[in-house]
């Protein structure tokens, strides 16, 4: 996928007067606040259960190479087959030669973050082989031609009017008068149409939100039923995975689960989640003759033993960008690559480079929202911090704000000289306020206070100022 | 090869080389006994109080349950839930033992069809496995008698369940599958698929707003014996 996020300003800039987006992104935030908030309400051990969650995916992480290992080898056991994949072009060339060996023409394909990471499907289109979106708000965006906006709502941004639009000028061979009165009309028009893709398809590709190294399973979660019909209905299922996924046994898998759809729709637990190993059993009636998991690294293993391992425990519950003020008001698009809001301002710079996304570790007031709601407690205002450091020692932030930086570190660092400089700046500032009590304009700040005044500082100097003279008077 | 180059990069992240014996035989162990974690106190109830909560959490998830006394009233209750559902008779069936076994003989307007589900069938009687009450979720696992195809296909699915495979916490459901099911393939206990079901399908794709039915059925009705 192309990376826009360079141009993240100018993409918030636009996304701010998008009036349709602002209309969706005001509907949906307050409305995915509450349903967590409700679901965490119902469940009194929620918050003993994220510390659970942390442990677990620590756990893994600090034996990350020991239990992927043991994962490839069940699978093996359970006729299935694990292609290891360093960068996102081996897992497209490995997806690629499974579909061909296959003889597929088309592919189903439920909801995967990871394929938009890779590219899967514009590289099976040009190889001649027709990807399907399933997930609902995935099939939307391909006939819109439009990535996602949304790690589990991929269509969060569109309107019901924008649903309707897509939908006359696509299926072309309906009715254009017809009605959808109730947004459960658009819901069964979906349904009509891929059903018939769902039985023809050659080879059904899914994403896996765990993989376990007990059993070998892949898992997926969903509401609607078309991940498992995915998976179900060809002959080969390709699962496509990051090497984090993985987690030792059932009941580790069991206690995130307990996490993430209470943190990701506010429900108890997903209506499907479905645990795939290896290929249909002798005697089965149903289900994939090969079972494909496409493991991918893809720069991950490079932040294993840094600061942002904490990072690789993401569960991709999409809590963080729920609560994110940022998010709120740019939508997911304006983050200029696959994963959006806080967690996609830790991944992106992590993944395509603090050169091309240092912009997005930067859009953050570090409210620290996303860390208060994240299931497994990733720091996530910290490991934005880290980047920004990053990008100071790599010299990729601009000339004046360096200095300003500089200034500020060298002041910061002497504390006389720093109570000198504030006690000059806000005796200024005291004087040039006195009686308009606030400034509309000031130079050097225009940005600032082009959306806000800034309070003039009250007469009585600096709070060390004043904070030594009560201490004196209180020795008098 | 891209499977040294990955364990290669994450051992040189962790400052190691690959795990000293003692320690990988630590970690199988905890594969193999695999500890539980906290489980929430909610399903800590007798079983009676399991039933109960099952039943709810399945309604309030827009699943619907009918309670019957023994197994050869199910016939009845089904022909009965299909009539008001203004339904045909016409449904496909899991070839489990314990439906094969049931009186169907003594309801001829019934009409049943062993196999795996195809596109355009309307009703599906599924085998349960277990039920897990803390949220209401059918435990599924695939198998010759329980094809993975009738959760999925029909608009209806219609699941038979003994009130006594209800079960507290899915830990429970997961161990009941590890001490009863034995697959050929592997030596294990994990079948090809293990659906966790949660009332019907939906989807908030538009506009954030639940609607029933999106690719798999639009209603779950639980029958429930004993």
């Amino acid at each position: 996928m192309h990376v826009t996020s360079p141009a993240f300003k100018a993409n918030a800039a636009r996304a701010l007067a998008d009036t349709g987006l602002q209309k969706a992104l005001s509907r949906s935030g307050p409305s995915a606040h509450a349903k967590r908030s409700r679901a965490v309400a119902a469940l009194p051990e929620f918050e003993r259960l994220r510390e659970t969650g942390r442990d677990i995916k620590n756990h893994t992480l600090a034996n990350l190479d020991f239990y992927l290992e043991a994962y490839a080898a069940k699978v093996e056991a359970a006729g299935g087959h694990v292609h290891w994949c360093s960068t996102a072009e081996e897992a497209r060339a490995a997806v690629l030669e499974i579909c061909r060996k296959a003889g597929a023409r088309t592919v189903t394909k439920g909801k995967s973050m990871i394929s938009e990471e890779l590219g899967i499907n514009d590289h099976l289109e040009a190889n001649g082989i027709e990807p399907v979106e399933t997930d609902l708000g995935e099939y939307i965006l391909q006939l819109r031609k439009e990535p996602p906006s949304h790690i589990i709502g991929p269509a969060f941004h569109l309107n019901r009017e924008d649903w309707e639009d897509t939908f006359r000028k696509s299926h072309i061979d309906l009715p254009f008068d017809r009605s959808f009165a109730q947004r459960r009309d658009i819901l069964e028009e979906a349904r009509g149409r891929l059903r018939a893709r769902f039985l023809a398809a050659d080879v059904g590709i899914t994403g896996a939100n765990f993989l376990i190294a007990e059993t070998g399973s892949s898992v997926i979660v969903t509401n609607e039923g078309n991940g498992d019909l995915t998976q179900t209905l060809p002959r080969v299922h390709i699962a496509l995975a990051s090497i984090e996924k993985v987690v030792p046994t059932l009941e580790d898998c069991t206690s995130l689960l307990r996490l993430l759809a209470r943190s990701a729709t506010g429900q108890d637990f997903s209506v499907y989640t479905t645990f795939s190993t290896g290929v249909r059993r002798q005697g089965d009636l149903d289900g994939p003759e090969e079972y494909h998991v496409v493991l991918v690294d893809n720069g991950r293993s490079n932040m294993v033993g840094t600061e942002f391992q904490d990072m690789l425990r993401c569960i991709r519950c999409a809590a963080c960008m729920n609560h994110c003020p940022v998010y709120g008001v740019t939508g997911g698009h304006a983050y200029g690559w696959v994963y959006p809001g806080p967690m996609g301002s830790v991944l992106t710079p992590a993944l395509v480079g603090v050169d091309k996304a240092g912009h997005l570790p930067n859009a953050s007031t570090f409210c620290g929202r996303c860390e208060s709601v994240c299931p497994v407690k990733i720091p996530l205002p910290k490991l934005m911090r880290h980047w920004r450091e990053r990008e100071f020692e790599r010299h990729l932030t601009p000339p004046t704000q360096r200095r300003a930086l500089r200034l500020w570190a060298w002041l910061a660092r002497r504390p006389e000289a720093y109570r000198l400089a504030m006690r000059l700046g806000i005796g200024a500032l005291a004087r040039f306020g006195r009686g308009k009590g606030a400034f509309t304009k000031l130079p050097g700040a225009g940005g600032w206070t082009e959306g806000r005044d800034l309070p003039a500082p009250e007469p009585g100097g600096t709070f060390m100022d004043r904070y030594q003279r009560q201490q004196r008077g209180r020795r008098a | 090869m891209s499977r040294e180059a990955i364990l290669g990069g994450i051992r040189r992240g962790l400052k190691r080389g690959e795990l000293p014996a003692d320690q990988q035989a630590m970690l199988r162990h905890r594969l193999e006994s695999h500890p539980r974690h906290l489980i929430p106190a909610r399903s800590r109830l007798p079983h009676d109080g399991q039933v109960a909560l099952f039943i709810a959490r399945v309604e309030a998830e827009f699943g619907t349950v009918e309670r019957v006394p023994d197994a050869a009233q199910v016939p009845a209750a089904l022909m009965d839930y299909l009539a008001g559902q203004n339904l045909g008779p016409r449904f496909v069936m899991a070839p489990h033992p314990e439906l094969e076994g049931l009186p169907w003989a003594d309801h001829p307007l019934l009409m049943v069809e062993r196999r795996r589900a195809e596109g355009t069938d309307q009703v599906s009687l599924q085998h349960g496995y277990a039920g897990i009450a803390e949220t209401g979720t059918l435990m599924l696992p695939a198998a010759p008698g329980r094809p993975t195809t009738l959760n999925l296909l029909p608009e209806t699915e219609v699941v038979v369940l003994h009130a006594d495979r209800v079960v507290g916490a899915y830990e429970e459901a997961w161990d009941l599958l590890r001490a009863e099911n034995r697959d050929a393939l592997t030596g294990g206990f994990m079948p090809r698929n293990v659906m966790l079901v949660t009332g019907p399908s939906r989807s908030a794709d538009i506009e954030q707003t639940l609607e029933l039915g999106a690719h798999g059925p639009r209603r779950l009705h639980v029958i429930l014996v004993g």
